[in-house]
């Protein structure tokens, strides 16, 4: 069901291929989302950085100071007090823990203000999608729509974790700097010469993974789809013999993962020893400049001392600003992809809806079609100018080959999508003007794909509908589903799906009937809804409609017997009713009788 | 759809999926690492090699501290500065430090060398051992936590490798080369400095036990968040004309805001535990300054040597919140790994023969006997068949979900063995021969006609692996699918897209079945589909498989009514038994379980 998917793809390349200053503008941009949507931690987060960066150069003076005043004439110059020293050992505990404390508060309101960035673009991203049209489900997988609430977010937030700690490492350089320019501007100098070779380095190495991490990233796929398909099929992969081929295959994209990641590991080995070591060099340079300095007279050892402490602190902050440059692109393509969500048009659900009664289905010149896949494409005509009454109580089958348009006709009716042309009515009220929330109380639809929730059985029958016990067990017994469920270990508070007990296709379509059921409608729609379900049994449930309930019933069957039990057979071909009539009546028409007869064999 | 029909198996491989997690710390590091080292050679390469360098990278670190405590001591002094023994000492260091770079450059590429190396060992062993498993071992459930096996926990291992596994190498080598020139130092002012530290170690153990916990709960919240999603979005259909939109709105948000509750649980520790370390290495630099003022003269402290030790009690203090921050990095890759290698540990059931046996090109007999089989979780599935299938014989095998009739065909094509008793293919034992031999002679076409995403010729091709196109082809013609083929967009060339899912259930089919009469198989075990199949389809499907089975020995799982009554022989299974056998004409009035399924079966689909 991918309808218009290229298009989607077209928008998202548009982000990619921005240029550098694109990207920061746009990781501007998404920061400042975060910081609008929650403004007090991140206040605080960014205020607690700053107030590291200014104890940390506060750390390095007092050790300065403390060199100077006690430990140069302590040891050195014939001992000093025992008051001095505790007056040392305690400063430098007051500004340890000062620094330690602006580390806490730092860390956590910088981590909830992620935190609750997550949850609001989670949010965000859920009601959009929970009020998209139902069309634009088509376009997307459930695993892409998945990877936007999960990774997405993840990648797109990525930045903001070391935002805190990033503002902070910008006034942590300028306070330093100007904290040596104090001391001596020889040191200021040797500083100023240092950092912009550090900042450089660190955006070479930053460049020069890109390529390598890229393709690493693309081949991490690649990998993962050679094992995901390999060991999905692994039945066929054994019964055909192909486990060496299989193996090969899987070898070779290691291989080439692996090369990837050593050119990374190449680079890495290259420049991390470097941004280790060259501030070590500008601290044998200090040392030198010291040694003269103090010789001088210009300077004491206890400056030196602190200028020394400032270098060795300041090496890991501007690595870590590195690495904030290297996540931007990653994260503004991701929160790209979670605009694309964000900008969808919802569906405004109606607030009231009457139906009058009878509730007869009228069919008016219905058309639809599925919008082009991209220009070179014609849009592809599902339905065309089909007209039909359906009158309550009426049981009607609709035949007609793949692909002739069936089930397209049943998401019509309960109002999912909207017809492209003509209009549906519902007992004298507009389909499209009742929308799903107000068919639903009129017209209960069993799809094709039967879809049971990780609940328990009686949740799943209820979907949080006030509904008596007695009610729940006379549907069951409609559907032919009482006798397995009471079977099982905890009745109809069972819980179905990974974790509990497995139903068999047959025995989830029974209990999707009895949801159905549950809804009291006036027309039951069965769209392939008992094809797993023995014929034997399939004609036991139809009966049960039948004689139990006096609602229309529309059925999609494959099975003669089902197609034999309804008043009346619609003919459809090519999205057009070709006839109607009863099963005899239309067997004098070849295309239907051909058809027919084809299904008589199929069974389980 | 379950590949053996056992529930109960699943269901427990599931628990014992979940757990794997908490049992993680039973198991102990030390044990991981000792088996870890036993499945990765790659890792024992070169390693002391390896470690001399590491050790020579981080004195390297040192070199800073070294040189200021000679320079205060020897160059800057009360009567003076001596300029040229700073410069000397300086200047050395510098040198050295450069020496160190370049060492430091080898060092960090031999070990991402070592780690790529035996990343790729390990997923390409697991992927290799995966597939020799018997498919048994194959369920449905775990079939997700196998990719995750070679994918994900190889990635895990992956980052740990990049950062961690570094970590621990060079900074526990760091931690011990400061403490060795703190102790030469002196001795008292070691003694300070670690008696500060101790502390920190209980805290760190503390803080690591109940990181590891938080995070397991996190987890389990973001997966309870990813399931409701996908939930809501494939069952949108009910969700919507059932009127559940307000519950399931209600159920997402609740999700959500429950794993952004477990995560500010999560990250207390890491916002308020891990600057402990950096508190309390800020303490021993303060006492150790205290201490050495006050009782440095008694204990022959210079005060280079006081500076030099605020230098490197710094080059404690960075290693060790480093390695504070990679413990959880550290718990995971071990889980992770853990889980790789127990996958390892699975001993493979179906063991290939040396030297095997070969089979003819000619239709094949079977004969089984006294065959039991069960699954290693318990619960039988075959007790006792003994059947004989003569040469070129069409049968049938009927019966109704879990009487073991699909684990029946499985065995006959050694998808599995056996459990007791044995079976003979051309008079020799399934298990002594090649499986090259086995793989051309003996063909299954599974239900589900699972593709490989590329084109229908390469899927056909791919029947045998020696297969050139031509013979693809051949085999299309063999079987009349060219007015199949030629209506499709590309014709051969159409791509099936992923497991094939761009074609229909019964065009799978049909591409199965041409990759099997690629194959020429002397002994033919077809697995009907159970679901819906358009009729047009249907029909070409029949005529195919009419044509495929001319001239070998057939085996069918019947779905359907017709395969049944054409076939020479049924066999009816019941709870692992076989309880009939006879021609149609014969079963069918015998009043037997096959007349009940016949009835059942023809129901009232036909017209009478």
């Amino acid at each position: 069901m991918s309808t218009d998917s290229d298009s989607e793809r077209t928008t998202i390349k548009v982000g990619e291929d921005s240029n550098e200053n694109g990207i920061a503008k746009r990781w501007f941009r998404l920061v400042f989302r975060s910081i609008k949507a929650h403004p007090i931690p991140h206040i605080i987060g960014i205020s607690a950085g700053n107030l590291f960066s200014l104890v940390v150069v506060g750390f390095t003076i007092v050790l300065g100071r403390v060199t100077d005043q006690v430990i140069i004439p302590g040891l050195d110059q014939g001992g000093v007090e025992g008051r001095t020293i505790l007056g040392g050992f305690i400063a430098i505990v007051i500004v340890g823990l000062i620094r330690g404390f602006s580390v806490m508060l730092r860390r956590f309101f910088n981590f909830t203000a992620v935190e609750k960035t997550k949850q609001t673009w989670r949010l965000g991203i859920i009601d959009n999608l929970l009020d998209a049209p139902r069309a634009h489900y088509w376009s997307r997988s459930t695993g892409e729509l998945l990877a936007r609430v999960d990774t997405d977010v993840e990648t797109a937030t990525s930045v903001l974790m070391p935002l805190a700690f990033s503002v902070s490492v910008i006034s942590l350089i300028l306070v330093s700097l100007i904290s040596l320019l104090i001391i001596h501007p020889l040191f200021f100098l040797v500083a100023l010469l240092l950092f912009p070779i550090l900042a450089v380095l660190q955006r070479l190495f930053v460049r020069a993974v890109e390529d390598p991490a890229r393709r690493a990233q693309a081949l991490i796929g690649e990998v993962s789809e050679i094992a995901h398909e390999s060991l999905d099929g692994v039945m066929v992969v054994k019964t055909i013999g192909r486990q060496k081929q299989e193996l090969d295959r899987l070898s070779e994209s290691s291989q080439k993962l692996r090369e990837e990641r050593l050119k990374i590991g190449w680079q890495r080995a290259v420049f991390s020893p470097l941004l280790y070591h060259l501030p070590n060099l500008g601290i044998l340079v200090l040392l030198m400049v010291g040694a003269l300095l103090v010789d001088s007279g210009a300077a004491t050892v206890g400056e030196t001392v602190q200028s020394m402490a400032l270098f060795m602190i300041l090496t890991l902050p501007v690595q870590i600003l590195g690495f904030m440059f290297q996540e931007m692109p990653r994260s503004v393509v991701a929160m790209d992809r979670i605009d694309e969500i964000f900008s969808i048009e919802t569906v405004q659900y109606p607030k009231e809806g009457k139906v009058e009664k009878p509730v007869d289905i009228i069919f008016d010149k219905v058309g639809f079609s599925y919008p082009a896949e991209n220009e070179d494409h014609v849009k592809q005509i599902v339905l065309e100018n089909f007209s039909e009454k359906i009158t309550e109580g009426e049981s009607v089958a609709l035949v007609g080959s793949t692909g002739s348009g069936k089930s397209t006709l049943v998401m019509l009716m309960s109002g999912l999508i909207e017809p492209t042309s003509g209009n549906i009515t519902l007992g004298n009220a507009n389909v499209s003007e009742l929308g799903p929330d107000f068919v639903s109380d009129h017209i209960a639809t069993v799809f094709q794909e039967t879809f049971l929730f990780a609940l328990s059985l009686r949740e799943n029958l209820t979907l949080d509908k006030d509904i008596p016990d007695s009610d729940i067990y006379s549907a069951l017994k409609v559907a032919s589903a009482y006798d397995f469920v009471s079977k099982l270990p905890q009745g109809i508070e069972t819980i179905i799906g990974e974790r509990g007990v497995t139903l068999s296709g047959g025995q989830r379509q029974r209990i999707a009937i009895a949801r159905a059921l549950l809804r009291k409608p006036s027309a039951l729609v069965l769209d392939d809804s008992t094809s797993a379900v023995d014929p034997k049994v399939e004609a036991e449930i139809l009966q049960n409609i039948k004689t139990e309930t006096n609602c229309s019933l529309l059925v999609i069957a494959h099975r003669l017997a089902t197609i034999r039990l309804a008043q009346r057979v619609i003919f459809i071909d090519d999205g057009r009713v070709s006839a109607s009539g009863s099963h005899d009546e239309l067997l004098k028409i070849d295309d239907y009788a051909n058809l027919v007869s084809a299904y008589e064999d199929v069974t389980l | 759809m379950t590949f053996l029909d056992g529930h109960d198996a699943v269901g427990k491989e599931f628990e014992a999926e979940t757990q794997d997690l908490e049992g993680i710390e039973e198991v102990g590091a030390l044990k991981i690492l000792k088996r870890g080292l036993n499945a990765s050679p790659e890792l024992k390469a070169g390693v002391s090699l390896t470690a001399l360098m590491a050790l020579a990278v981080a004195g390297g670190k040192l070199l800073v501290p070294l040189t200021i405590k000679e320079v205060l001591d020897r160059g800057i002094t009360t009567s003076g500065v001596n300029v040229s023994s700073v410069l000397f000492f300086s200047l050395i260091a510098m040198f050295l430090s450069i020496a160190s770079m370049a060492l430091g450059r080898a060092t960090y590429y031999r070990l991402a060398k070592t780690a790529e190396n035996v990343l790729m060992g390990l997923r390409v062993r697991t992927f290799e051992h995966l597939h020799k498993l018997s498919i048994a071992d194959h369920v449905e459930a775990r079939k997700g936590a196998y990719t995750a096996r070679v994918t994900s926990d190889v990635e895990t291992l992956t980052q740990f490798a990049q950062w961690g596994a570094i970590a621990w190498i060079i900074n526990s080598i760091q931690i011990l080369a400061v403490l060795v020139i703190m102790v030469v130092y002196s001795w008292h002012l070691s003694i300070v400095t670690l008696l500060v530290h101790a502390p920190l170690f209980p805290v760190l153990r503390w803080m690591q036990r109940r990181q590891l916990r938080a995070h397991d709960r996190v987890r389990s919240r973001v997966s309870d968040t990813l399931s409701v999603v996908s939930e809501s979005i494939q069952g949108v259909d009910v969700v919507r004309s059932y009127g559940y939109r307000k519950k399931t709105r209600s159920k997402l948000h609740h999700a959500i805001g429950d794993q952004y509750k477990e995560q500010m649980v999560a990250q207390k520790y890491f916002s308020f535990v891990l600057p402990i370390t950096d508190i309390i290495g800020v303490a021993a630099i303060a006492s150790v300054v205290g201490a050495g003022v006050y009782w440095g003269p008694d204990w022959g402290v210079t005060s280079g040597e006081l500076i030099a030790f605020v230098f490197l009690s710094n080059l404690l203090v960075m290693p060790i919140s480093e390695l504070g921050e990679v413990l959880t990095q550290t718990q995971t890759a071990l889980a992770g790994w853990w889980k790789v290698l127990e996958v390892l540990d699975k001993e493979v059931e179906v063991k290939e023969p040396d030297q095997g046996m070969t089979l003819p090109d000619s239709p094949l007999d079977i004969k089984v006997e006294g065959v039991d089989f069960s699954y290693r979780t318990g619960g039988v599935v075959l007790d006792n068949v003994d059947i004989y299938i003569p040469a070129g014989i069409s049968v049938a095998v009927v019966g109704e979900t879990g009487s073991g009739k699909t684990t029946f065909a499985k065995l006959l094509t050694r998808l599995a063995d056996p459990t007791s008793g044995r079976i003979l293919i051309n008079g020799e034992d399934l298990r002594k021969i090649d499986s090259n031999h086995r793989h051309r002679g003996i063909r299954m076409v599974p239900q589900d006609g699972f593709l490989f995403d590329t084109s229908v010729v390469e899927n056909v091709r791919f029947g045998r692996n020696d297969a050139k196109r031509s013979e693809a082809e051949e085999a299309i013609d063999d079987l009349g699918l060219w007015s199949w083929v030629d209506q499709l967009p590309e014709g051969l060339e159409t791509r099936v897209g992923e497991r094939g899912e761009a074609l229909s259930v019964g065009e799978r089919q049909l591409v199965a079945l041409a990759r099997a009469q690629v194959a020429d198989p002397g002994l033919l075990i077809l697995d009907e589909a159970t679901s819906a199949i358009d009729p047009e389809t249907e029909q070409m499907l029949e005529a195919t498989l009419e044509r495929l089975a001319q001239g070998r020995t057939t085996v069918s799982i019947a779905h359907r009514i017709s395969t049944a009554e054409r076939s020479d022989l049924i066999l009816v299974f019941d709870e692992g038994k076989i309880v009939e056998k006879g021609e149609h004409s014969h079963l069918v009035n015998s009043k037997g379980v096959y007349s009940k399924l016949y009835e059942s079966w023809i129901g009232n689909t036909r017209e009478v």
